[in-house]
């Protein structure tokens, strides 16, 4: 049994919030710059030279790499053999947001209510999932979701019949709806299986992947890889003004689900794909 | 065609633009979103005055971040404008011409648009680090009790801009897209 202070996820937690939101991940820093170098659109070349210099100004002058820093989704893998002391943790990952959207000067844009909205102020409450896992260790994500890609998101529940021809004219299909919406080049994630809630929270996790790693059973990654090549074949390029590059990764992650049922959930991120991890 | 442009965006400047022109404006613009715009056209519907006028004037959906010490303003990007499209042919009835924001509109919108000779311009969404850049000047005019979403007059210099649907009705949206399929068949 290891003991672990509330204070320290609140401290994690803060800081992740605030580097997340400045530091482009790697692996996404790498994509868009294979992008720009394989793109042949004159249009579409110009949007990710500025898509790459933006970054670049973030990471130099520790700001905001885009003005929606999200709600703040917090992935908790607690290992079953922590016991944390000192404190309520929710209140501790809460209180890690509301410090870090603070001090690091990041945008407050939580509503209370969904239908009668009002800021909460402090961009709290996080949006917490909680894993626990073997071990004494906690693994802490912290990944700023914006809401213009996530409102172009979507969850279908397919009968079997509907086969994988099914899922891929639903994954095409979510993405060519959004369009420019989402600020593209996007991230896909998508989620196969499980139940309805589930199936959505895959999709979510798989945005926390990195945009170099395959899905470890290569059906799936050979999926991943044909949905790709597809999306990057409709024509929408950055920005929605025509190009190759509409997409800059596809994510899969897939659970067993019922004899009844076919899950499928697509999540749209940006190309502000944001996540940090730090192990306590 | 890239073009240099001086604000306040008049009907005879609005006419000379075109989808896809690539566009630097120079002036002063106001920033609001969605609860400024449901604010703004309540105020006019109760037969009140905005808190600007509202003349040639343009408006950009943004939110920015809080501004660190020594900064203008923070990270200010575009949001997605068809969240506006309630209320944007309100705006464009009583004078506001020219729009800023990213995403896709309404045919009502673009119909608007048509009549009142509006522009709609796309800025890099995403970009908020790089195009808080061309901010020079930020003041807070009204509903500071919005935070991110209070009205701000803002003054840019060289605000890099595409025209993504003219005052003709032409999308970008959709001839961008069509003209890089055409070139790969």
């Amino acid at each position: 049994m290891r003991e672990i202070q509330a204070q320290q996820i609140t401290d994690v937690v803060e800081k992740l919030c605030i580097e997340a939101n400045q530091y482009l991940p790697e692996d996404v820093q790498g994509a868009i710059r294979r992008c720009r170098a394989c793109e042949d659109w004159e249009i579409a070349q110009g949007v990710l030279d500025k898509i790459i210099t933006n970054f670049e100004i973030a990471r130099e002058e520790n700001v905001p790499i885009c003005q929606d820093t999200g709600m703040a989704c917090v992935f908790l893998e607690i290992g079953q053999d922590v016991h944390i002391v000192g404190g309520d943790l929710s209140e501790a990952v809460d209180e890690g947001v509301r410090r870090g959207y603070d001090k690091g000067y990041l945008r407050k844009s939580v509503v209370k209510d969904p239908v009668r909205r009002g800021n909460t102020g402090d961009n709290t409450p996080a949006m917490l999932y909680t894993e626990i896992v073997p071990g004494e260790q906690i693994k802490v994500t912290v990944g700023p979701k914006g809401f213009g890609s996530e409102n172009m998101s979507a969850i279908r529940m397919f009968k079997p019949s509907a086969g994988i021809e099914g899922i891929k004219d639903f994954i095409l299909e979510t993405v060519e709806t959004a369009g420019p919406n989402p600020c593209p080049p996007m991230v896909v994630g998508v989620g196969i299986g499980g139940t309805f809630d589930k199936c959505a929270l895959l999709a979510k996790k798989a945005l926390m992947r990195s945009t170099d790693e395959r899905n470890p059973d290569p059906y799936y990654a050979d999926l991943e890889a044909e949905m790709l090549e597809k999306i990057n074949k409709l024509g929408i390029g950055p920005q929605g003004f025509g190009g190759k590059t509409t997409a800059l990764a596809l994510n899969i992650e897939t659970l067993p689900t019922h004899i009844a049922g076919m899950p499928c959930a697509v999540n749209i991120n940006c190309h502000v794909t944001r996540h940090k991890t730090e192990v306590i | 065609m890239e073009k240099h442009i001086q604000l306040p965006l008049t009907e005879e400047v609005a006419k000379t633009l075109h989808a896809g022109d690539s566009v630097y404006l120079t002036g002063t613009i106001y920033t609001s979103r969605d609860a400024g715009h449901k604010r703004m056209c309540e105020a006019l519907a109760r037969g009140e005055e905005l808190p600007f006028d509202p003349t040639d004037a343009t408006i950009y959906y943004v939110g920015p971040t809080p501004a660190k010490p020594g900064q203008v303003i923070g990270s200010a990007g575009p949001t997605t404008s068809g969240r506006m499209d309630a209320y944007a042919p309100t705006m464009m009835s009583v004078g506001a011409r020219g729009m800023i924001g990213k995403g896709a509109r309404l045919p009502e919108v673009v119909e608007a648009m048509k009549k009142y000779h509006g522009v709609y311009f796309g800025a890099i969404g995403g970009a908020g680090a790089l195009l808080a850049k061309c901010i020079k000047k930020c003041e807070l005019i009204a509903y500071e009790d919005l935070g991110a979403e209070a009205l701000r007059k803002l003054y840019v210099e060289d605000m890099p801009l595409v025209v993504i649907i003219d005052s003709e009705g032409k999308n970008l949206y959709e001839d961008g897209k069509a003209a890089y399929l055409a070139s790969k068949k």
